[in-house]
């Protein structure tokens, strides 16, 4: 293997590299000056470049940037309070209809957002939380629930019995239980729901766009597509503007690609 | 992935019918002692919220999406708070509309064609990167970027290489003497221009799937063909792909769910069109509902719910698929 795995390692970073080929284009027109634009043929890399397009983020976007994350971290935290004591329930208390539950969170599942969009949007004129940001992360958690239970009830079943039966002898009810041994233990289901719930709800744009356009806080997808409609020709600030709103992607992929890969495969492989 | 427990649940569900709750623990027929009840009682707090949660955040919108279609919803309705009913009438008329059967052929292409090139890249990579080089976890981790990118960054970046006049691409087809295509403008390539991003943005998706379900497999299997004199080729078609079949038909249907409802990405880059070129279903249902000034609820929802149909018939066949495997 030693001796011929040099051209398979070549190989392998030609492949990559034509793959992240868009990646680096987002991030070569980002620094490229907007005389040079529509220059043809374009500048491969960026030769005179310039850091207007970020400048104009730094202007313009930090409000859409700071709402991004108060929306994703609010959906974390609305989809772990929702995701951990069901997931919890559904693999070690056997409720009755628990299967019936995680049946209809597999179909949930698969509901199209657009769909959901008109729902919510007449619910949420009569409750009055259309462009809130509350009405926005009940929205995004309604991404990440269902997948969340599914990993959590995955995830502690495997957690032996015995740690359970251990706790109750030690007189401890199903609250403590839950939150003294179930919790600290999974810690990998935790940052593999939080993480994914994160990531939906910062790139989400469907909802935003419908049930929050008119908000006064809005997420940077909305910034990025108010970008697209009214300066088209500004091309390094939009994608200066996606440069900066796929930092979290990178950054997740960066610390925790173990627990992406766990998430991709999560329902379609048994292990 | 799912553990005993559940495993057992879901063959008792299958054997009274799926729709039945799952029976108690105790033998049946019998009341629950007040032990029993008490765990039960627990075991329910505990799914409460998110019972509670489903009601309203999902049952509840669809609810209400259904009740849209059968009725005559106008802006007016949101404000009165009346809409006459009117039967099945808001679907009659979709289905008449010059824009549904281009719709409905648009959303079977992109989704067919979008899955067979995901899946035999992403299977073609996995097999590749299963034989594990310098580098090769390093570059497969970074494989999974496209996928993790928002799509409206996805979607914005492959417009701009997509442009008729100063897009990278019809730069390339011009230095290898190609014509430029009009990708976004043209009714003929626009379809074409957002599969290929689709394409792009999925193909992480199929690999780290199909890569997982290639280190599930036994090594063994592979030494006793290679004894037996099998080829690489051999190898592949004789053992490897039969023994994926199970992962790649959950890859395939979870796939087709994923792929029927795209919308950012065709959004961003066509709007569905010109005209109806790359119009879908999900497209054509956010056009009718939020796409004018003059908002067509009923409409809309009524194409929703033929799009949620879709969804569920594939979604029943990986149900079923996924109780297979795991009852292997």
């Amino acid at each position: 293997m030693k001796r011929r795995s040099w051209w398979l390692t070549a190989l392998g970073v030609l492949f990559t590299a034509a793959m992240l080929f868009p990646v680096y284009w987002m991030i070569n027109v980002s620094l490229t000056r907007t005389s040079d634009m529509r220059k043809s043929p374009p500048h491969l890399i960026p030769v005179d470049g310039t850091l207007e397009g970020y400048s104009a983020v730094l202007r313009q976007q930090l409000p859409y940037l700071g709402t991004s994350v108060l929306v994703a971290l609010g959906t974390v935290i609305v989809t772990l309070a929702l995701a951990a004591p069901a997931g919890y329930s559904l693999a070690k208390l056997r409720p009755k209809g628990g299967g019936a539950l995680n049946f209809t969170l597999l179909i949930a599942q698969m509901i199209p957002a657009i769909v959901m969009t008109m729902g919510f949007y007449t619910v949420y004129i009569k409750l009055g939380i259309l462009n809130s940001v509350w009405g926005l992360i009940i929205a995004d958690s309604t991404i990440a629930v269902p997948f969340g239970v599914l990993i959590f009830t995955a995830f502690m079943s495997r957690i032996p019995d015995e740690l359970v039966q251990a706790a109750r002898i030690d007189g401890a009810g199903a609250l403590r239980t839950f939150r003294s041994v179930i919790m600290p233990v999974s810690r990998n289901a935790v940052v593999t729901v939080s993480l994914f719930a994160f990531l939906w709800a910062w790139s989400d744009f469907l909802f935003a766009n419908t049930l929050d356009s008119g908000g006064a806080l809005q997420p940077i997808t909305l910034g990025i597509y108010a970008y697209i409609g009214n300066n088209n020709q500004q091309w390094n600030a939009i994608m200066a503007t996606a440069v900066v709103a796929s930092v979290p992607a990178a950054v997740l992929l960066v610390l925790a690609q173990r627990y992406v890969a766990a998430g991709v495969t999560a329902g379609a492989v048994k292990d | 992935m799912t553990g005993d427990k559940s495993r057992a649940g879901s063959a008792e569900r299958q054997r009274d019918g799926a729709a039945m709750p799952a029976p108690p623990r105790a033998r049946p027929g019998r009341p629950l002692r007040p032990a029993q009840l008490r765990a039960q009682a627990s075991a329910w707090g505990f799914i409460a919220p998110v019972v509670a949660y489903l009601v309203a955040f999902y049952a509840y919108p669809l609810y209400r999406n259904i009740d849209l279609s059968i009725r005559t919803y106008t802006v007016a309705s949101f404000v009165t708070g009346n809409a006459p009913y009117s039967g099945l009438a808001n679907y009659s008329r979709i289905f008449r509309s010059p824009t549904f059967s281009p719709a409905l052929v648009n959303t079977a292409v992109f989704t067919f064609v979008s899955i067979a090139f995901q899946f035999a890249i992403g299977l073609a990579l996995a097999v590749f990167f299963y034989r594990r080089f310098r580098l090769s976890s390093l570059l497969r981790a970074l494989f999974l970027i496209p996928w993790l990118l928002p799509l409206l960054v996805s979607a914005s970046t492959w417009s701009w290489m997509l442009n008729s006049d100063s897009g990278i691409v019809n730069s390339f087809l011009q230095a290898i003497g190609a014509g430029p295509v009009d990708w976004l403008t043209s009714p003929h390539w626009s379809l074409a221009a957002v599969l290929i991003a689709n394409v792009w943005i999925g193909i992480p998706f199929n690999l780290v799937i199909m890569y997982s379900g290639l280190q599930s497999i036994s090594t063994d299997v592979f030494e006793a063909a290679a004894i037996d004199g099998a080829n690489g080729w051999q190898r592949f078609w004789r053992v490897t792909f039969p023994l994926l079949r199970p992962v790649s038909a959950i890859t395939l249907l979870l796939g087709f769910i994923y792929t029927l409802k795209v919308f950012d990405i065709i959004w961003i880059m066509t709007r569905g069109g010109p005209a109806t070129s790359s119009t879908t279903l999900a497209i054509w249902s956010y056009q009718l509902g939020f796409g004018s000034l003059l908002p067509d609820f009923s409409s809309a929802s009524a194409v929703g719910n033929v799009l949620i149909i879709i969804a569920v018939f594939f979604a029943l066949i990986y149900i079923r698929a996924r109780h297979r495997l795991e009852a292997t």
